[in-house]
């Protein structure tokens, strides 16, 4: 019979090297879902993880769309880690996001058609502030009432996505664009675009973002007295509170900080690869650094590798859509995979395989 | 006397650790035996087996002769084996009757039960309504709903689990009562306790355990405690001394303390005054749950009071947090050592930083400073003798008396002027026991004031040098613990104060 036993201490082995078992254990069960299909594993699996990098038709496209889609999913997701590490769960970072975008784009196109080199700052700094204070709805409401962050700050999703129907056909529909619902292309508006940097990377400001965010992160959390409070209330609250943290102080941070980061990836997305606020604008990138943050171990450079991962397959996956015509639904559940073997893996950095007769101890 | 249960050669191995090596013993019909020995000398695994929750890798036993191998707890009772823990498994909402009921693997009808119950509580003077919900009942009172659901399985022998830890000293002698008479009807009693003049004054026999192994077997009644605590131990235990010292100027001054309990399973404290004085060691007795949590939380600044309640050296602090209260030299060390005083998977060295940080100059600016954490670390590891291969092992990986040499030390080497401790001992083997005790008087000597709260009598009688008792969040008013006897202490841990010992005296 196996059995698991408890380790005296996680061991630091398992836990670097579950994330790629767990990548490995999805692609075989990938592969034989995909097999179950009819199409052929191999080259599904192949023309995921591998095609979008070094195809030699179809690379030059997808490569720059790995860092494109990359950004804000690193972005959010290093936001996200802070709060899951102490244990406050922001789930309504969809929201927060296309709050971002829409408090940024509406900040800028307030001065358009002015060509000022303060526009763009502008619009960052209101970008995150959205974000913050859509966040800040979930946290104030747990630290007053105990409303449950979970709930609210997903339901918040729910509202921000109408907020967005609501602007894009009405308050900051594009003045000269017929009648049709959506704002002004920002990326062709010189003080607003948020280009390309380096041609044919993909790199934008976005990802230049996203990259401070995860140094930022990293020596936050092994460097300063508020990333060691964030990881001790996650380990056990009442210590931290024995430590001197404030619970409500640290809701407050962890929720604003991840608030603001999610409003900035929207930002940077509205006046870059999206261009515009439309009705369509919220694409899921803020449900899908959930995953990426777990993928990562919470950990921030973790996060850097998982955010580059999840981009490949959802680039790999449009293109086996593609060329094998494989059903989004089989992707996606594919990328869903991938956290459940991840979460089920988990259990090997805790616990150790034994092989012999169970006993009560 | 007929040989009732007779152990040969037991051995239980465990990855990295033999908690049992080779253990025989034999134990009587009608005898009350104890099993004697610290925490990790292989006590609990070794009854484990005699009551089928464990199966030993070797070795046999017998019970009336014949070969006993319970698979399960349900088999050794059927041969009339019998088990009360340290723990207890009740439901707080269901009456007395029905938790019985629920342990039963036949129960008769309630009627029936309850009649049973009253008739068993009666001739062992077991005082116990079978119509009471469990959840009002104090610590002794449930303690003998499971003694009473062992007897009525009419047992032949009764392990007990080190059962008087939750007990006042009235409530031991009722227990006892109920051993002796038991034994004398023929129920052996397998006696598990690390309190030696208990086991001396109980037990007709004692097996000493060390490391898994029996080191002796002995009539305790012709030993003195302290060679029963050096067989236990393995060498000479010196008692805890402290320089005679004069009283010094107040330190901690709480007037008019009342809490509203923070949860709806706390307690609530009501109304407590006390001084202490520069030097000087205040025990603080009381049986768990009686607000000592509440009590030490209030001290350390994890729950705020009026600022005026509290007041250290006269500067009033009821208001300040931990960290403050650290800043001015008040320290705390509070009970449960994982997930309060240290995060279970957090390194010794985070765990120094954890209340470390403000007194030991830990950080520059909100950044940490780690070579300085970890020196602090090794600091207490090697001035409070922690076994641990060193600062990056992980709490939960220290046994119970290591972590908690580590929790103590850690307040110790910060220099305190106020130390509240709370079970500073608790699941502490003799001879970490004495060590902290010896670190706590030290410091006083050096003009710490010093707050004990316990639940172990023997360990306040021994440091501090006065008693005050929690009962219901209440305290009592502190007497010098010299010349106070065991009945007035037991007494005041009632609820019975000033008027009512007086009253009881004449």
């Amino acid at each position: 019979m196996i059995r698991l036993e408890k380790r005296p201490t996680p061991s630091r082995a398992w836990a670097a090297a579950t994330p790629v078992l767990a990548v490995l254990a999805t692609m075989i069960a990938g592969g034989l879902l995909f097999a179950a299909l009819g199409k052929d594993p191999f080259a599904a699996i192949r023309i995921i993880f591998w095609d979008p990098l070094f195809h030699e038709q179809f690379a030059a496209y997808s490569r720059p769309q790995l860092l494109v889609k990359a950004g804000p999913l690193i972005l959010i997701a290093i936001g996200l880690s802070l709060g899951f590490r102490a244990g406050i769960w922001n789930i309504g970072a969809e929201g927060q996001y296309i709050m971002g975008a829409i408090c940024g784009a509406g900040a800028g196109l307030a001065f358009y058609p002015s060509e000022s080199i303060l526009i763009f700052p502008l619009m960052v700094l209101a970008g995150a502030l959205g974000g913050w204070a859509w966040a800040m709805i979930p946290a104030i409401l747990k630290t007053k009432f105990g409303a449950n962050e979970i709930l609210v700050s997903l339901m918040l999703v729910y509202v921000a996505e109408n907020v967005l129907a609501s602007v894009s056909s009405g308050l900051l529909r594009n003045p000269e664009g017929h009648g049709f619902p959506g704002s002004r292309n920002l990326q062709q508006w010189g003080a607003s675009a948020n280009p390309e940097l380096i041609a044919g990377s993909g790199m934008h400001w976005g990802v230049v973002a996203a990259f401070i965010a995860v140094i930022f992160t990293y020596v936050l959390l092994t460097r300063h007295i508020l990333g060691f409070q964030i990881r001790l209330t996650g380990e056990s609250p009442r210590a931290a509170r024995f430590a001197g943290v404030n619970p409500a102080r640290l809701i407050l941070i962890c929720l604003g900080l991840s608030g603001a980061l999610a409003g900035l990836a929207g930002l940077f997305e509205v006046t870059g690869p999206a261009g515009q606020i439309s009705i369509d604008f919220g694409s899921g990138y803020g449900f899908t650094a959930i995953i990426v943050a777990f993928l990562g171990r919470l950990h921030p450079v973790g996060i850097l590798l998982a955010g580059l991962l999840m981009a490949l397959t959802y680039i790999g996956g449009e293109l086996a859509q593609l060329m094998l015509g494989l059903p989004s639904a089989a992707i996606q559940l594919f990328q869903g995979m991938l956290l459940f073997f991840l979460l089920a893996m988990d259990v090997l950095s805790n616990f150790r395989i034994r092989l012999g007769k169970a006993e009560v101890a | 006397m007929t040989e009732l249960l007779a152990v040969e050669g037991l051995t239980k191995a465990y990855p990295g650790v033999v908690a049992n090596d080779g253990v025989s013993f034999r134990v009587a019909a009608g005898e009350v035996h104890a099993l004697l020995g610290e925490n990790g000398a292989g006590k609990s695994t070794l009854v484990k087996m005699i009551y089928g929750l464990v199966k030993p890798d070797s070795g046999a036993m017998r019970l009336h002769g014949a070969a006993f191998e319970p698979a399960e707890p349900r088999s050794a009772r059927a041969a009339g084996v019998a088990m009360v823990f340290q723990h207890f498994s009740l439901f707080d909402a269901l009456d007395v009757a029905e938790n019985i009921a629920l342990g039963m693997e036949s129960p008769p009808p309630m009627s029936q039960l309850a009649q049973r119950i009253r008739d068993v509580s009666d001739t062992y003077g077991l005082p116990l309504d079978p119509d009471r919900v469990v959840g009002d009942l104090s610590a002794g009172e449930r303690q003998r709903v499971e003694i009473i659901r062992c007897l009525l399985q009419n047992p032949k022998l009764l392990i007990m689990d080190e059962p008087t830890s939750v007990l006042t000293p009235q409530e031991v002698e009722i227990l006892f009562e109920t051993l002796r008479k038991l034994s004398a009807e023929g129920t052996a009693i397998l006696y598990i306790s690390h309190k030696l003049e208990e086991i001396r004054s109980l037990c007709d026999a004692a097996t000493i355990l060390r490391g898994g192994e029996v080191v002796a077997t002995c009539d305790p009644r012709a030993q003195t405690a302290a060679e029963l605590a050096e067989m236990m131990v393995g060498s000479k235990l010196t008692p805890p001394s402290r320089a005679p010292h004069d009283q010094g100027a107040v330190v901690l001054d709480v007037a008019g303390l009342t809490l509203p309990s923070a949860t709806p399973f706390g307690t609530s404290l009501r109304d407590i005054s006390f001084q202490v004085h520069a030097g000087e060691v205040l025990g603080i007795g009381g049986v768990a749950g009686n607000g000592q949590d509440e009590l030490l939380s209030a001290l350390s600044g994890e729950a705020r009071t009026d600022a005026g309640t509290v007041r250290l050296s006269g500067t009033p602090i009821g208001q300040l947090g931990p960290n403050a209260r650290r800043r001015i030299a008040v320290l705390a060390a509070p009970e449960e050592r994982l997930g309060h005083a240290a995060a279970p998977d957090m390194s010794l060295t985070e765990n120094a930083l954890l209340t470390g940080a403000i007194r030991q100059g830990l950080t520059a600016r909100g950044f940490l400073n780690w070579p300085a954490a970890r020196g602090f670390a090794e600091d207490i590891i090697s001035r409070f003798d922690v076994r641990t291969p060193g600062p990056g092992t992980a709490a939960r990986a220290l046994s119970g008396g290591n972590l908690q040499k580590f929790v103590i030390g850690r307040e110790v080497l910060q220099r305190p002027d106020l130390l509240v401790v709370n079970q500073p001992t608790w699941g502490v083997d003799a001879a970490a026991a004495a060590a902290i005790r010896q670190a706590l008087l030290d410091l006083a000597a050096r003009g710490t004031a010093i707050v004990v709260i316990s639940q172990d009598l023997d360990e306040l009688m021994e440091i501090s040098d006065r008693f005050a008792a929690l009962n219901e969040g209440r305290l009592s008013s502190p007497r010098p613990m010299r010349g106070l006897g065991m009945e007035e202490i037991g007494l005041l841990m009632g609820g019975a104060h000033d008027m009512e010992v007086a009253h009881a005296d004449a």
